[in-house]
């Protein structure tokens, strides 16, 4: 009886060890993709949209619409990789400068990128996955080209 | 005793009002290549030195108005050259200077000069819509487009390396200096526009600058 207890217990807790390095597995992978991001933004958006996503004036949009942001999640990966012309809303104000293409990205750079882009400034939007890079790029291939 | 405790005290005071007279009497060297000139004063031969200086020049500004090096005679300013969809240095440039002009908004001793090196395609019109999404609303801040050789020409002046260089970002080629000139077109600062620290120091040295003029 008394061993039963005892297997019964070490069960729940590897039960709850393989859940808890699961999650911060989870968690050390967007710490990493954050990571390798920041030194992608640094590189091929800081000069526009700002240290701390703050944009420059009505020229190039901040990085802090959230709202903006999760409702283009499919589209943010094509924006990143071919570029932005037209005009686009950002917290209520109209921008209309054409953001370069930055073909030489490769998915998983635009992963990096979306994924410190998406829990900075602000934002909180989970990770971007090279899946779902890997996804999106297909819809603008055909779509946005 | 009393000697060898009085002279490290007397070298420290002496050490401190020498700093603090440093500081208030600093001047801005006058930089760029200089020649001796001769010249008969009073019936003497003496030597004197020229200094370089920015030539005269006629612009077209985001108005579509000739401006020229007179409209900078009042005070000194702060030049710089960039062009409108320079996808590399520019932004953080422009977004150092607008800080410095926002500073000095409504200051008239202090001006602001961005070329285009873009001859192509920064009209007036395009170099308007720019400085109206930067923030620039008055006229204290202007914007040139020029001819490629009075453009690349004047460059040479301002010791700013530009060139047209197809294997570059954007098309263009250029170095992001920010160059402080006083009322005498004498070249006092240059400072890289892209570098925190030496914007820093742009802020410091034009105050410095100014004060020679009060």
């Amino acid at each position: 009886m008394r061993n039963t207890c005892l297997y019964m217990c070490f069960a729940l807790l590897s039960v709850y060890c393989v859940l808890h390095s699961c999650q911060s597995e989870q968690a050390i992978r967007t710490a990493q993709y954050t990571v390798n991001g920041q030194k992608l933004y640094v590189a091929h958006c800081q000069n526009c949209h700002g240290t701390k996503g703050e944009g420059l004036g009505g020229l190039y949009p901040p990085l802090t619409d959230s709202i903006f942001l999760t409702n283009h999640r499919e589209q943010l990966a094509c924006m990143v990789k071919n570029g932005l012309s037209g005009p686009i809303a950002i917290n209520n104000q109209v921008f209309d400068t054409e953001m370069p293409p930055n073909p030489q990205l490769t998915p998983i750079e635009i992963a990096y990128v979306l994924t410190y882009i998406g829990n900075s400034f602000g934002n909180d939007m989970d990770m971007f996955t090279l899946e779902e890079i890997q996804r999106s790029l297909e819809t603008c291939s055909t779509a946005n080209r | 005793m009393r000697i060898i405790l009085l002279l490290p005290s007397l070298y420290l005071l002496l050490a401190i009002v020498g700093c603090g007279m440093d500081q208030r009497t600093k001047t801005l060297p006058i930089l760029g290549s200089r020649e001796p000139v001769s010249k008969l004063v009073n019936g003497d031969t003496i030597i004197d030195t020229l200094y370089h200086r920015i030539p005269d020049f006629q612009f077209l500004n985001q108005d579509s108005v000739y401006i020229t090096s007179h409209t900078f005679d009042n005070g000194v300013y702060i030049a710089n050259f960039f062009f409108t969809h320079c996808p590399s240095i520019c932004p953080t440039m422009q977004r150092n200077l607008l800080k410095v002009y926002e500073k000095y908004k409504g200051d008239e001793r202090v001006r602001f000069l961005s070329h285009s090196i873009d001859f192509r395609h920064d009209s007036p019109s395009v170099l308007k819509a720019y400085a109206d999404k930067l923030g620039v609303t008055n006229d204290q801040w202007q914007f040139v487009t020029g001819s490629k050789a009075d453009i690349y020409g004047i460059a040479d002046s301002y010791m700013v390396y530009t060139k047209e260089d197809s294997g570059v970002p954007g098309g263009y080629d250029h170095s992001g200096y920010f160059i402080l000139v006083d009322k005498d077109k004498h070249i006092r600062g240059a400072y890289d526009g892209t570098e925190d620290e030496q914007v820093q120091l742009l802020f410091n040295e034009l105050e410095i600058l100014l004060k020679e003029y009060e």
